[in-house]
């Protein structure tokens, strides 16, 4: 499996990309002559005021909207529409109510027709990774809403894609949960070795997961800017620099 | 508390044997109490019934006794009589209802999945079902005879239209979220349908079977009532007009019987099918 990591990439170009919705029969642009580049491996958070484009980026990056102009390269192809090297997270888990957790892992690899032993097996492994190893036979109705989210992350897993796009993730979990679930994304990311592509509200989850902060601007306000988040890992909260990088972003926000 | 934690409770409290004993008491008069909870005034309602016949305060000509009846319905029953009644009934309501399940599910697929389809049919199904299958009846006996063909006709023609819409509405519910997740794991439509659509539709197109199944035992004596000389419905409008009122209330007695086992085989079999969903429950 090793050998097989290292030939993955999952290096992420966006060049020019364009993207306005209609609102009322009148254009809003949301996203303008966008450049982008994410290093394969890179964790990228992009952080944003409702309504700066973040998640139209992301969904762009998944294919499941289309640019007006521009194109996304992956590992230097130009894609178009949703590909099996790109997995994505909701913000609402979205698992399939009439199977069992094990069977909402498998169904990514059974959707692609992989033999349905095989990809039990896949899932049970990714099962124990997001620590749900006695629940694979509960329904989703019997989890608490960290479960089900962990389920959604072991589904995307399980497909082994080589960008992990990911929709405020957390953002509908409580204070707590949303603590925990941090620090295992951050350690399932370590261990994947896999592109992830974070889109959140949260400034402390930006800087706590990401290599890098991207800040998408009300339109108006000018191009995008990207901080480097330079911490060791695992990062702690309320050391003097993580403050520091907080006060940074929220300054951004013209929030001091 | 459930079963299984008095279970639990027992293995768990229950040191001595009278302690045991008392549980097995305590257990069995919770199983009692819920029982007649669930089902004593519907006694209460045939010994009412009973008594009231009995005792003359009302006709007994018009309501005869609770025992009457049952006498009726067995010596109906042992003497075959009423047995082919049930068998012609059951025949021509199970032929409707299956040709409706036959039609109406792939169409309310179909409809429910391709939106062309729909908006050319939905006009058309939303004339006819708001046309009384009963106000129909006479121009199905026109066209097909006062035979079988007719009668059958009018049940499938009704328990049709319950179960089409149940079916389309439960492919148009099915959440647009999970639809979009399938497609981002690369499924294509057709696994869309198989693995998405399909299994959410389930519980709704149960729903329109339920609905179906009520709504051909209600057309059943109606279709019955005209120009039948077999039935259950034949037979209540029968013995009636030969004042055999205890005849008549064994074969409405009958009716309900059929129309409460058609319901609870469908709700077992929605239990075994849709255990995840809340609404089987």
């Amino acid at each position: 499996m090793a050998e097989v990591r290292s030939l993955r990439k999952g290096e992420v170009a966006l060049r020019d990309l364009s993207k306005s919705f209609q609102i009322n029969g009148r254009p809003l642009s949301v996203l303008r002559n966008l450049n982008l580049d994410i290093r394969s491996g890179e964790c990228l958070a992009i952080v944003g005021a409702s309504g700066s484009g973040k998640t139209t980026l992301l969904r762009v990056l998944a294919g499941l909207e289309t640019a007006d102009a521009g194109r996304v390269l992956i590992d230097g192809r130009p894609v178009a529409g949703v590909g099996t090297e790109r997995a994505v997270i909701f913000q609402e888990p979205r698992l399939l109510p009439w199977l069992t957790v094990l069977g909402n892992v498998a169904f990514g690899l059974k959707v692609r027709g992989e033999d349905s032993g095989r990809a039990e097996q896949r899932a049970r492994h990714y099962i124990s990774l997001v620590g749900l190893a006695d629940f694979q036979d509960a329904y989703p109705k019997q989890l608490s809403g960290g479960m089900a989210q962990r389920v959604g992350l072991a589904r995307a897993l399980t497909v082994k894609p080589e960008i992990l796009l990911l929709d405020e993730p957390l953002g509908a979990l409580d204070a707590m949960t949303k603590l925990t679930m941090q620090q295992e994304l951050e350690r399932i990311w370590r261990e994947e070795k896999v592109t992830m592509v974070l889109v959140t509200h949260d400034l402390e989850e930006a800087i706590y997961l990401a290599d890098r902060v991207l800040i998408l601007p009300k339109q108006k306000d000018g191009a995008p800017r990207a901080i480097d988040i330079d911490l060791p890992r695992p990062r702690d909260r309320s050391g003097a620099r993580f403050v520091r990088y907080r006060q940074e972003l929220l300054r951004e926000f013209g929030l001091h | 508390m459930s079963l299984q934690e008095l279970d639990r409770s027992i293995i768990h409290e229950g040191g001595s044997v009278s302690a045991k004993a008392d549980e097995y008491l305590r257990r069995s008069g919770a199983v009692a109490g819920g029982w007649l909870s669930r089902y004593g005034l519907l006694i209460a309602f045939l010994a009412l019934w009973q008594a009231a016949s009995t005792a003359g305060w009302i006709n007994p000509a018009v309501f005869p006794s609770v025992g009457a009846i049952l006498s009726a319905l067995w010596t109906g029953i042992s003497g075959g009589a009423l047995l082919d009644d049930i068998a012609i009934s059951l025949q021509r309501s199970g032929t409707a209802f299956a040709g409706a399940v036959v039609l109406a599910i792939p169409l309310g697929l179909l409809m429910g999945q391709v939106r062309p389809i729909e908006n050319a049919l939905d006009p058309v199904l939303q004339l006819f079902r708001q046309t009384s299958a009963l106000a129909l009846y006479p121009v199905f006996i026109l066209l097909l005879g006062l035979g079988e063909a007719s009668k059958v006709f009018v049940i499938f023609w009704a328990t049709l239209f319950p179960l089409l819409l149940s079916t389309i509405s439960g492919v148009k519910e099915v959440d647009s979220k999970l639809i979009e997740m399938a497609r981002v794991y690369g499924a294509s439509r057709l696994t869309v349908f198989r693995r998405v659509v399909l299994p959410g539709a389930v519980p709704s197109i149960f729903v329109g079977l339920r609905l179906s199944a009520t709504t051909a035992l209600l057309l059943l004596i109606a279709s019955e009532m005209i120009g039948a000389n077999k039935g259950i419905g034949f037979q209540v409008m029968n013995a009636q007009y030969n004042f055999q009122i205890p005849l008549m209330f064994a074969a409405i007695f009958i009716l309900a019987g059929l129309g409460l086992v058609s319901n609870y085989a469908l709700v077992f079999a929605q239990r075994r099918l849709c255990r995840w969903s809340d609404a089987s429950n």
